[in-house]
């Protein structure tokens, strides 16, 4: 194989001027986790929203949360994050999309909002999925107490149908956690982006790309074991 | 053991795809990208969407250029040292940030595009005579005012990745501490985008291939390139994969009987200096005193100095 | 605004867009499609096989791919392909594979991690019951998964299987990191040559959403049947 593999590459400075190659791929890390929680925030309480719009018994509510989640989840992301970053702006009023693009750290914003639009749409049909598999007496017992339709779902509904989807939420949350590679189109920093950076400056393909596997392998481990966690921890005493 | 199966499966699916394992004895005293080419009786060229006038896509979305002019003679060479009847010439996209692992892993065999030669990329890839050079330089929106390379301080700026470019604007923003905000884009069409939308108030490359991309765009006159370069002039080589001295010495001698032949000259004047698809601009670039040297002694030196 | 749109590009650039980008989208998401089936069920099958050694690697694979972003995996793949096919021949010099047969590969062996999960949920879904009394007839596990656990399961895990071939439809436009034109990497280029992002985009999004829809509604009329069959 006419490869010549060199290891010590990630001390060697990178032509950034900022650090060794290791410390490059260490700033990738760090945006693609502050992406993956900020786009993460808007998702989880976004997707919260239009999963119990899903479950009120209202027609109207039903369908436009229907209608988001159809139309975001029917999109390729990347698409959606070219619409965000190139259509966007353009469609609005020229001082505003002027403002926009010339923001520090755009790309960064666009992909946080993108992110969490689009991981909303898959978080509310798991919002849905969790209430609608509670049973019925449930809602029933809360409104014969007393409770609001608001109450019954603070109280009673979400706590109880968040138990449940804990496992498939933690595979969206890494689902999300990966699609931030997807900005590097837009230009985000994130570790496959600088993953690739690194190959380009310094042709140590197999070096660089084997050092993000490991890191994203690791943060996949961390999240896991995390999740694990939250679940003891929340998990009702007795109850299943 | 289950890795091993799944990956020898995906080899076979994808030799099943190329000819190349195909057993030719009579090629067999043949080495390297000669031998392959022989067995395959096929050549792979890497070109270019947006190196204009180098290599790039025409109005029907078919590469043209002049490097991409100079690979298709290299291939008739290349034909005639085997002694074939007949060599298809396949066609690989390539950008800026794959080239060069896409000729070590045996994707592409040249690639045709504005691929600066240097000390750094001779340690990967092996390059042919030079056919141009270039320095870098930024092109700004003119009404910005930007023609120095201190304008840049606190700036947004983008380049293409994987260029020598990218590079070399990363060092200067560290070397003087500019603070500048540097993007890196997949094309070279993209990054002038992005100064033509207003993400980034400058784009960072080659000065001929910002002067051809002005020209292209819709208002040439709302564009300028800066005055001061951030490097010296520095040679564009066809690229090849090193260590093959037999299949390079085939090139060589093809490219430096094309640049020393009037061919080379007229070939650089259909370029440069006439107008060129898809929209029948014209670059304007009369051959300079330098450039009349390159193509007289072909040298594939990759130290500017030498030029 | 949207009345400034020049729809005459999108016009002009419907022959290039269809006969070639999407040409190559539905090419891709077909035989990847079928190849990571194959694939993800023969994965899953070593996994349930109890075989220490080969369930242990089958796992290790899934959870890899499971764990990696897909475009780390393209740029992997594109780059490794030929090596791998260099030391699975045999040979010294590494082999020419062209981009199409290596995004085929990449989307392929991606995509089979995510098949053999489905996969492995369906063989699961069948009673415990009808393994063990097909064996106590006597069958081997080969026969026992032919004969009786996967013609169910794999009924079963239709409408899954479909919606998975969805998203790998989605998936595929990720090949533009790699300049390769497939429907939205034709839509990119004409975008980038005549400046006209966002009508490009919006099309390009507008024909994405139309696909995607359409397939997923035929995918839920598929799933009201098989239910009612069980």
């Amino acid at each position: 194989m006419n490869y010549t593999w060199n290891w010590g590459i990630f001390l060697e400075p990178s032509p950034e001027g900022a650090g060794s190659y290791a410390d490059m791929l260490l700033s990738g890390l760090a945006w693609t986790v502050v992406t993956a929680l900020c786009s993460w925030a808007i998702a989880f309480t976004l997707g919260s929203v239009v999963g119990v719009m899903r479950t009120l018994p209202s027609r109207t509510a039903n369908a436009i949360g229907a209608a988001y989640v159809e139309g975001f989840r029917n999109v390729p992301l990347l698409v959606q994050m070219f619409l965000w970053y190139f259509v966007l702006p353009e469609l609005l009023p020229a001082r505003l999309g002027a403002a926009v693009k010339q923001m520090p750290d755009a790309p960064f914003y666009t992909a946080v909002l993108c992110l969490g639009f689009f991981t909303a749409a898959r978080v509310a049909e798991q919002v849905r999925a969790g209430i609608r598999a509670l049973p019925r007496g449930q809602a029933q017992a809360g409104l014969a107490l007393g409770l609001t339709w608001a109450q019954t779902y603070r109280a009673v509904l979400l706590p109880n149908a968040y138990r449940i989807i804990l496992p498939p939420l933690t595979s969206e949350f890494l689902n999300n956690l990966k699609n931030t590679s997807v900005a590097l189109t837009i230009g985000l920093l994130e570790l496959t982006a600088r993953a690739r950076s690194m190959q380009e400056f310094s042709f140590q393909v197999f070096e660089a790309f084997t050092a993000a596997t490991l890191l994203y392998v690791a943060l996949n481990l961390v999240v896991i074991a995390g999740a694990t966690l939250l679940e003891r921890r929340v998990a009702v005493p007795g109850g299943r | 053991m289950r890795l091993k199966a799944a990956l020898l499966l995906t080899a076979l699916a994808a030799a099943a795809c190329s000819p190349a394992h195909a057993q030719d004895l009579t090629g067999k005293d043949l080495t390297g990208t000669l031998k392959k080419v022989r067995e395959a009786r096929a050549i792979t060229i890497g070109h270019r969407d947006a190196s204009v006038p180098f290599s790039y896509l025409d109005g029907n979305q078919k590469p043209v250029g002049y490097a991409y002019e100079i690979c298709l003679k290299v291939a008739e060479a290349v034909k005639a040292h085997l002694k074939l009847d007949t060599l298809e010439v396949r066609l690989n996209p390539v950008t800026s940030a794959t080239r060069i692992p896409l000729i070590a892993n045996g994707t592409i065999d040249l690639e045709c595009g504005s691929t600066t030669n240097n000390a750094d990329r001779q340690r990967q890839a092996a390059f042919t005579n030079t056919h141009f050079l270039t320095a870098t330089r930024f092109v700004a929106k003119r009404e910005k005012g930007l023609d120095k390379t201190d304008h840049l301080k606190g700036r947004t700026v983008v380049s293409t990745s994987g260029t020598t470019n990218i590079r070399q604007i990363n060092e200067i923003n560290t070397a003087r501490g500019l603070g500048m905000r540097i993007l890196p884009a997949k094309d070279h069409a993209e990054a002038f985008l992005m100064v033509e939308t207003g993400r980034a108030d400058a784009f960072v490359m080659d000065d001929v291939l910002l002067a051809a991309l002005v020209a292209g765009s819709k208002t040439p006159d709302a564009y300028a390139i800066s005055s001061e370069a951030q490097s010296r002039p520095e040679p564009y080589g066809i690229m090849l994969r090193k260590d093959d001295p037999a299949f390079k010495a085939v090139v060589d001698a093809a490219t430096a009987a094309l640049y020393k032949s009037p061919e080379g000259t007229a070939l650089y004047e259909k370029w440069f200096t006439q107008a060129i698809p898809p929209r029948g601009i014209n670059l304007k670039l009369p051959m300079s005193e330098a450039m009349r040297k390159v193509l007289a002694n072909p040298s594939d030196s990759p130290d500017p100095a030498a030029y | 605004m949207l009345a400034g749109l020049d729809l005459s590009v999108v016009a002009d650039s419907l022959p290039y867009l269809f006969g070639e980008g999407m040409v190559f989208t539905l090419t891709l998401t077909a035989l990847a499609a079928s190849g990571g089936i194959v694939l993800g069920t023969g994965l899953a099958l070593l996994r349930l096989s109890g075989v220490p050694g080969l369930t242990h690697a089958a796992k290790l694979y899934v959870e890899l791919m499971r764990s990696l972003p897909l475009v780390l995996v393209i740029f992997w793949f594109y780059f490794l392909v030929p090596y791998l096919g260099a030391w699975a021949i045999g040979a010294d010099t590494p082999i020419r594979v062209g981009a199409f047969a290596s995004a085929l590969v990449t989307f392929t062996l991606f995509e089979a991690a995510y098949f053999s999960e489905i996969v492995r949920a369906g063989i699961q879904s069948i009673p415990k019951g009808q393994s063990a009394a097909a064996r106590a007839l006597g069958m081997s596990y080969a026969q026992v998964m032919r004969l009786v656990v996967l013609p169910q399961a794999l009924r079963n895990m239709v409408p899954l299987l479909l919606t998975q071939t969805i998203v790998l439809f989605q998936d595929t436009s990720l090949v533009y990191v790699l300049s390769l034109t497939d429907f939205l990497g034709a839509a990119s280029k004409v975008a980038q040559r005549d400046g006209r992002l966002v009508e490009m985009y919006l099309f390009a999004a507008l024909v994405y959403f139309a696909v995607c829809f359409a397939a997923s509604l035929l995918v839920r009329r598929l799933q009201a049947r098989t239910a009612i069959a069980r």
